[in-house]
This record gives structure tokens, C-alpha cells and sequence, in this order.
């Protein structure tokens, strides 16, 4: 089948079977390998992207679901310049150690903090509970969203 | 001492990259025809393939390769990733005749697709002779027991006790002083016995492999491996290839915790690869991770302890049965670990240490994070914590009288090694004793520890408790460890860092490029660090037993000095002066007599100019002694007495790694263990059905803590200074594994009053025991 997806603001044509999953068409057909796959089970969250803003786990999206929605990847956020505080407070605050966990982290980071400038510990928490992070123990990770959060709220 | 660059939160120089989702990892390779590889498991615990045929699956479209034990050369091996010759039994074959675990490897396919791939296996036909199971450790050695490994080739390669008929994988005993006498000379006597349990590493990136034959006909293996040089070695041995037709590059890994320093993937990926003549990648689903990978080796221990009534120790004796399931991967080496790196925390002279390993048909033990430290701690800091109630005192304050002193040696180091007996040694490096300290007034001990025992009695549906654990670990195996690094100068006066070393996310690229950045006088970005290529980097056994920092931060500080000397010999000749004296500072060579030349100066001259030569060096490390970091953790919890359930309200980790070479790296390695401790100790568990098949089999069944599952965790570092590490540094990767399941075990005594001897402590396990003991 013939799919035309709507991916990091670019319209993208692949063929792929309808029952073909997001991340495997991302990754293999599309080259965004920045989307990793963890569990294949929507348990880890590796492979969070945004669709319609929303996030989801692109291990648990079909690509004939994908087709009409804007689709963003670690890919496209990464060439929003809105996001630099984001990507340096993970670095800065030692967020990131084995960083397989990171891109779908930025994801899930980057979509609470369009909802919640200012997010509180308990709201930071949440929005990242479903992405699993075995490296860090998370503390550096809160720390860091919190960080960014207060940078891009107050443009510095 | 005054440093730059060392000492300081640096920036992780691939950081940004994976922030991103630039760097690659194995499964990022994109390469030409590149085939999906997949293994057919075995269903069944304990079988005998009695016949299998494939020729259903090799005629479907789109397969390239079938592989039965048949289709591979027969050579027994180890996958444990450890120093030539091994330590663990070469007990393992790419494919077999028999299946010992459901989950061991019965075929492997190549296809075009995954969905090929997994119609081939169903092709597979296989008629199992299945064949009694042995699925408890402590009926493995019985008489009459089924032998798991009756092939004759299983065999070891160092002098080490070994009976399969038996299914004994490895035994193991030492004995200093006369544990017997000591016993009987002790007044106060606590002998109990306690369970580790099996865990799975849960790295988020599972193991993958890609193998190719490059445009010289060599075979290329990319791969998630922490120990890419024992990965060419065993590689070449298990194919009877030789090992310099095969290249080993380790990209970016998405963390190993130990499950990596197993070479399982590799020789089956690459003799897919060699049959099907294609590109293949065989990449672990989460299930296969959790019941075909590596675990944490269960591990039954008593423990007996004789003491005075004023708390001194007349006699330590330690007594294991480890499980190494159905291969015997680091079996010996996990369960002397449970020993070595904990019996010398406590000063005794009278100890024995006894290890049995045995074979079961179960999942297979191998390096995890703490590596029988974890089990060894569980079960010693427990039985002081028992030792201290029957003496009235105050756990804190025995383990106080007890432990081990800077200046201060234990008979257990020369006595108990990893294959061969130990490396004498005297600490130079021990705040244990700080540590201990300002952990207790982190958790507010003192006060805490009267307070809620007064609180125990009486009724309440919460109750609060504070447990403690003391720990150890070390920093490279000594007289075994070898790592190398490679400097190069380049002509703007930037250098390359070629290492063997291997960076699995703890930050090992980092901390080597700021050694280098030190000692050259440059900043570390002007270090551009290459590693874990074994045509590309000097040796390097690779990332295990604590030992990148130390042992191969030392190599790089050798390979630096080198290069310094070389670069002040150039700068003295370019510039008159005289070399006696200068020093690198800011990318220029400072003389006595003030003259400054830049690095670019020298090595422009260096190779262009005069006497042209590359400025270069490699330094080595081997290590003589493991110097061990010490830890004191602390656990708050409360005990809801109607479910069962367990809540870590605070956990302090007071932390002696010698000088954090970067303290936001350091730190970030305490943080994640203890978490990973927290979970193995509150709820990670493997449950097994009836005919041995690991149930808890995703992530959603196999829980791993989350965002919402962490308390407030106090990390404090008590720095020490150890004399023969890079800067005054020690290991500190593994040994915040080793606390939580001890002091989050004591915490809940202290809450209770019920002692929970085996855990994990879910609220079923803490609910029934509660009801037991009438609480």
C-alpha cells in the first residue's frame, strides 16, 4: 500500500503494508533512526513520537492510523531552536548516560512543557512515567526538565 | 591537588549526540542487504533434539540460511567475556543437540524480512526427547539428579573444581584462622540462611548484532558488547575462524549493566552472516532479553557469625549455593565475588568461605552490575543486622566497631580471587568510617532508630523503619585487567584517543578524554576520543568489574605522559629552551625561562619541519591491587501493615569513590544503581511455571521502576584519595547496586519486627510474612 505521511512538517510517500508499524516505517523506510525501539510492547516509551502534538508510542501505531495526522520525531524537534534549552539542561544535568532512552525522554519532555511551561515535580513525573530509563535513576532527568522549563518560560 | 580538568562536571562529549538521536547504535546501521536473523528457543526445559528438519523452512522464498546444530562447527566454548584463559567452563556450543532452558537456542534463520524470519522458524520441525529438569538449585547435586551437561567436551581450561555429572559448575573453598574455633569461642552466634534472587539487567537497548563481510573478505561484527576484544577472541574460536580475519566495533550501547560482557549474539549472528552470505542482523526482542539473555545468578547463602558480647567477631562463615542455570557462565567468579568483595568489610580472623555452583535447567546467570557483591551483601548485612539485635546493640554502632580501616589489610584478599587465589593487598583508600557518619545524620539515624522501635510496639496500620548496609567493591580484577590508549598529536594541536576501553553510557569516553585533557593541558574537547575498535584502538579487556576509570584511565594517563614528554621535547628544540621543567598549560608549552610555543607550533614542526616524526604514545595498565570504594546506604520505609506494601520514604548513599573525576558522571552512576537496587529489591522478580518457563516475560510483568516509583534519594560523595588511581580515583559504577535489598531488608525488620530473608519484598511476600509472625 501506498501511504502519504505528514512527518517533521514534510509530506513523505512509502509503501508499506497498512498493518506496518510507525517506528518500522520511520526507521527502516524514512531513515529517522533517532526513534529507538526498546520493548515493541508500548512499555518503554524509546520510541515516543508526537502525533498531533500528542504523545504516542510509534511501536504501537499502525501506519494506515499515521496517515492524515502531523507526525513530529525526535528528528524534527531537534531542529527547533525553541528546544536548545531542553537538549542542554539533559546534558548539563547528566541526564543522559547510555542515552537509548533519551530521544523518546526529549519527546515526552518537549510535549509536557507545550502543555505546562512550568511544570511542578508531580507533573514532570507524570508526564515522563511512561518512558523507562534504566542508566539514570531519573532524578537528573526531573531536574533537567524542571531546568529547561524555567529557561524557555522565561526566554533565556 | 590542583587540576583543571579533572574534578569538574564536563560536558559528556556524546551527550548531545544521543540527546538528539544522532549517535548511532548497532540497530542504526544501515547496511546494503542486510537480512533479519531470528532463533528458533526451546520450549522446553530439559530435551534432546532428536531429530530436526529444516528443509520446509529452507525453501521458503526470501531465506538465505537455516542453521541446526548440524549446520555449525561443534567447538565448545564460553560466552562469558572474560581474560583468556577463562575462569568459566566451556560448557556452550552455537547450536546443540540438547536444549538445557526454555529459551536455549535450537535454530537460527536469515530472511529478507522479519515476518519471513518468523514464518521459516514455524517451519522448523524438531521431535524433542524431553528429559527430566532440574528447577530448583538445591536439587541439582542429589542423587539421581538428571545431568545437564553429559556431552564430553564440557570441560575448564584453568585448574578450578568441576563435576558436571554432578552438575556442579564450579566449587570453591578458603579458610583463614579456624572458623571452627572461632565459633566456639564466640558468646552471641546468629546462623541464617538468605536468597538473592535472579534478575534480568533490563538495558533499554536489548542486545544486537550486525554482521557483515567487508571488501577484504573480513568479517565485521557491530555489536552491543562491553567487551569487544574478548568478543573477536570467542568469536573466532566458536567458528574456528582466525582472529584477525574478524574486525569487533562497538558503537554507541544502550546501557549493559553485565548482560553485555556475554558473547551469546555474536558467533551465531556471524555464522548466519557466513552461511547466507549477506549482511544480518539478529536484534533480541524484550522477551528474549528477559528469558534468553543473562540474569543475576540466584544465590542461596548462609551465613554464621560468632561475636563476643561487646560485638567483636570470632568468626565469619559464608556459605553459597549459586545458580548458574543451565551454562556456567561466570559462575565461579559471581559466586567468589559474593566473598571476596564483601568478607573484608568486617575485621575477623577466623573466616570461611565455601562456593558451590550448580547447573539447573533454568536461565542462564552472568555478570550483573555488583556481580555477587549484590547476593554477598544481602546476605552478610543482614546477618549483622540479626547479629546486632541478639547483642542489644545498635546496628550502626556495630558495624562502627567492626569495619575495615585505611592501613588495614584482610586475609580474604590474598586468599580469594576469581579462578586462582587473590592479590594481597593494604587499603590506602577508606572513609567508610565518614561515611557511615554522615549517611546516619542524612537519615537522621540516631533519633530515628530509638524513635521508631518505640513506635513498633505499638499498634497502627504505617510503620516507619531505618535499615542500613555497608558496602565494597572494587577496581579491576588485580594481576588479570589489562587496558591500553593511543594518543596522537594532530597538526592544529588537537589529539585523537584511540582506546579499547568501552563506554556502555557510563561516561567512560568522557572521563578518558579529561584524564587526557589533564595531563596534555588542553580542554577535553580538544580530545577527540575513538574507542572499542579492535582494528582501530590498542587492547582493552573491556567494561567490567569497575574497572574503566581506574584501570584504563590509567593507561591513558601513561599514553599522556608519553605524548607530554614528546611535546616538550619538540617545543624545547623549535624553541631553544630548555625541556627540564616546562609544563602543558593551555594548549602551549610553558619553559622555565618563560618562553611559551603552542601545540601548533610543535606540531607543525613535528611534522613538517625537522626531524619529522608523529607525536604519539600508547600507555598499558595492568593492575596490582583493586583498590575497593567504600559506601554506607541508609533506607527510611514504611511498612503498610494491612497490605503488605512497601514505601522507600528516603534512601541515603554516602559514597567513598576516591576523587570523582566528574562529579555529575559519578554521582549519576550512584543515583542509578541505587534505583536499579531499589527495584530488584522492592519487586523485580522471576516467577517460574511448573515446567520451568520465566513467566514475567515484558516489561509490563518484569517491572522496573519508573518515574513514579523513586523516593528522594541524598547522594553524598566523601571523597578519599587513592594513591594508585588516575587522580585519586576508584571505581563507582557497581557498588551502589549492592545496598538496597540489605538496608531496604533491615528497614523493614526495624519496622515490623518480621525479617525478611529472601526478596524481593512485595507486598504479597511482606503481607504473608507479617501474617506468619502474628503481626
Amino acid at each position: 500500500m501506498s501511504y502519504t505521511l505528514h512527518i517533521n512538517g514534510q509530506l513523505v510517500s512509502v509503501q508499506a503494508p497498512g498493518t506496518a508499524r510507525l517506528l518500522d516505517v520511520l526507521r527502516e523506510e524514512l531513515g529517522l533512526t533517532g526513534t529507538k525501539e526498546g520493548c515493541g510492547e508500548g512499555e518503554c516509551g524509546a520510541c515516543a513520537v508526537h502525533m498531533d502534538g500528542q504523545l504516542v508510542n510509534a511501536c504501537l501505531v499502525l501506519v494506515c492510523q499515521a496517515e492524515g495526522h502531523e507526525i513530529t520525531t525526535i528528528e524534527g524537534v531537534a531542529a527547533q531552536a525553541r528546544w536548545r534549552p531542553l537538549f542542554d539542561a539533559f546534558v548539563e544535568c547528566g541526564a543522559v548516560q547510555c542515552g537509548f532512552c533519551m530521544p523518546g525522554m526529549v519527546m515526552a519532555a518537549a510535549a509536557l512543557l507545550r502543555e505546562r511551561p512550568r511544570p511542578s515535580e508531580a507533573e514532570i513525573v507524570r508526564g515522563l512515567s511512561g518512558n523507562l530509563c534504566r542508566c539514570t535513576g531519573y532524578r537528573k532527568i526531573i531536574t533537567a526538565v524542571q531546568r529547561a522549563g524555567e529557561r524557555i518560560a522565561s526566554g533565556s | 591537588m590542583n587540576t583543571r580538568i579533572v574534578g569538574k562536571a564536563v560536558r559528556k562529549v556524546d551527550g548531545e549526540g544521543l540527546v538528539l538521536g544522532v549517535k548511532k547504535f548497532t540497530d542504526d546501521y544501515d547496511i546494503p542487504g542486510l537480512l533479519v536473523g531470528k532463533l528458533l528457543l526451546s520450549p522446553h526445559a530439559h530435551a534432546r533434539i532428536r531429530r530436526i528438519d529444516a528443509s520446509r523452512a529452507r525453501a521458503l522464498r526470501g531465506v538465505h540460511a537455516v542453521l541446526t546444530y548440524a549446520d555449525v562447527p561443534r567447538i565448545v566454548h564460553t560466552t562469558a567475556g572474560q581474560g583468556y584463559p577463562e575462569p568459566s567452563p566451556y560448557d556452550t556450543f552455537i547450536l546443540d543437540n540438547k536444549v538445557r532452558y526454555v529459551g536455549d537456542r535450537v535454530a537460527a534463520v536469515a530472511a529478507e524480512t522479519e515476518e519471513i524470519a518468523e514464518e521459516a522458524l514455524s517451519l522448523i520441525e524438531v521431535e524433542y526427547e524431553i528429559l527430566p529438569a532440574v528447577l530448583d538449585a538445591r536439587a541439582a547435586s542429589r542423587e539421581g539428579a538428571p545431568v545437564i551437561h553429559d556431552e564430553p567436551e564440557a570441560h575448564v581450561v584453568i585448574p578450578i573444581e568441576y563435576d558436571p555429572k554432578r552438575n556442579i559448575a564450579a566449587h570453591t573453598v578458603i579458610e583463614v584462622g579456624d572458623v571452627e574455633r572461632g565459633l566456639e569461642e564466640g558468646e552471641v552466634r546468629v546462623s541464617e540462611e538468605y536468597t538473592a534472587h535472579y534478575a534480568q539487567h533490563c538495558a533499554l537497548e536489548p542486545h544486537v548484532t550486525v554482521a557483515y563481510v567487508d571488501e577484504d573478505g573480513r568479517l565485521v561484527l557491530v555489536t552491543s558488547t562491553q567487551v569487544p576484544f574478548h568478543a573477536r577472541r570467542i568469536v573466532a574460536q566458536a567458528l574456528g575462524l582466525p582472529v584477525k580475519g574478524i574486525r569487533v566495533i562497538k558503537p554507541r550501547i544502550g546501557g549493559g549493566f553485565g548482560s553485555k560482557q556475554e558473547v551469546f549474539l555474536e558467533q551465531i549472528c556471524a555464522a548466519l552472516c557466513l552461511a547466507a552470505g549477506r549482511p544480518v542482523k539478529i536484534r533480541y526482542t524484550r522477551e528474549e532479553e528477559i528469558v534468553s539473555s543473562r540474569t543475576r545468578h540466584e544465590m542461596h547463602i548462609r551465613v554464621t557469625l560468632g561475636a563476643k558480647r561487646d560485638g567483636r567477631l570470632t568468626a565469619i562463615k559464608m556459605d553459597v549455593l549459586s545458580n548458574t542455570g543451565a551454562y556456567g557462565a561466570h559462575g565461579l567468579t559471581v559466586a567468589s565475588n559474593a566473598g571476596s568483595k564483601v568478607l573484608p568489610l568486617y575485621r575477623c580472623e577466623n573466616v570461611r568461605f565455601e562456593a558451590t555452583v550448580v547447573y539447573t535447567n533454568m536461565p542462564v546467570g552472568g555478570a550483573y552490575r555488583g556481580y555477587g557483591a549484590t547476593q554477598g551483601a544481602f546476605a552478610m548485612e543482614s546477618a549483622v543486622d540479626e547479629l546486632a539485635e541478639r547483642l542489644g546493640m545498635n546496628p550502626k554502632e556495630l558495624r562502627v566497631k567492626l569495619h575495615i580501616r585505611s592501613g588495614e589489610t584482610s586475609p580474604i584478599f590474598a586468599k580469594l580471587g576469581e579462578g586462582k587465589p587473590g592479590v594481597a593487598q593494604t587499603i590506602s583508600s577508606c572513609k567508610l568510617g565518614e561515611c557511615i557518619e554522615v549517611g546516619a545524620a542524612a537519615i537522621d539515624w540516631e533519633k530515628k532508630w530509638e524513635g521508631y522501635r518505640t513506635e513498633r510496639a505499638k499498634g497502627g496500620r504505617y510503620k516507619r523503619g531505618v535499615g542500613m548496609a555497608i558496602l565494597m567493591q572494587g577496581s579491576s580484577i588485580p594481576h588479570i585487567d589489562m587496558g591500553a590508549a593511543t594518543i596522537k598529536m594532530n597538526e592544529d594541536g588537537s589529539f585523537n584517543l584511540l582506546a579499547g576501553a568501552t563506554d556502555l553510557g557510563t561516561g567512560s569516553d568522557t572521563i578518558l578524554a579529561q584524564i587526557a585533557a589533564e595531563v596534555l593541558g588542553v580542554g577535553a574537547s580538544d580530545i577527540i576520543v575513538y574507542t572499542s575498535d579492535t582494528d582501530m584502538t590498542p587492547f582493552d579487556v573491556g567494561a567490567y568489574a569497575s574497572s574503566t576509570t581506574y584501570l584504563s584511565g590509567r593507561a591513558v594517563q601513561r599514553a599522556a605522559e608519553e605524548v607530554r614528554r614528546q611535546v616538550i621535547e619538540v617545543g624545547a628544540r623549535l624553541s631553544g629552551s630548555k625541556a627540564d621543567g616546562a609544563v602543558l598549560e593551555d594548549g602551549q608549552v610553558v619553559f622555565v625561562d618563560g618562553r611559551r610555543v603552542s601545540f601548533e607550533e610543535v606540531a607543525r614542526y613535528a611534522l613538517y619541519q625537522r626531524d619529522q616524526f608523529q607525536i604519539m604514545g600508547t600507555g598499558s595498565y595492568y593492575s596490582e591491587k583493586s583498590p575497593p570504594p567504600f559506601a554506607a546506604h541508609f533506607a527510611e520505609v514504611e511498612v503498610d501493615r494491612e497490605t503488605g506494601e512497601v514505601r522507600v520514604v528516603k534512601y541515603v548513599a554516602a559514597v567513598d569513590c576516591g576523587v570523582e573525576i566528574n562529579p555529575v558522571l559519578a554521582r549519576g552512576q550512584t543515583e542509578g544503581a541505587v534505583i536499579n537496587g531499589i527495584g530488584y529489591a522492592l519487586y523485580e522478580e522471576f516467577v517460574f511455571n511448573e515446567r520451568g518457563r520465566m513467566v514475567m516475560d515484558t516489561l509490563m510483568r518484569y517491572r522496573i521502576p519508573g518515574t513514579r516509583d523513586i523516593p528522594e534519594v541524598e547522594v553524598i560523595h566523601v571523597p578519599s584519595y587513592e594513591e594508585s588511581g588516575p587522580f585519586g580515583a576508584k571505581s563507582v559504577a557497581e557498588i551502589s547496586i549492592n545496598g538496597p535489598l540489605p538496608a531496604i531488608g533491615n528497614a523493614i525488620y526495624h519496622a515490623t519486627g518480621v525479617r525478611l530473608r529472601r526478596g524481593p519484598f512485595t507486598a504479597e511476600r511482606v503481607w504473608r510474612a507479617l501474617r506468619e509472625a502474628g503481626r
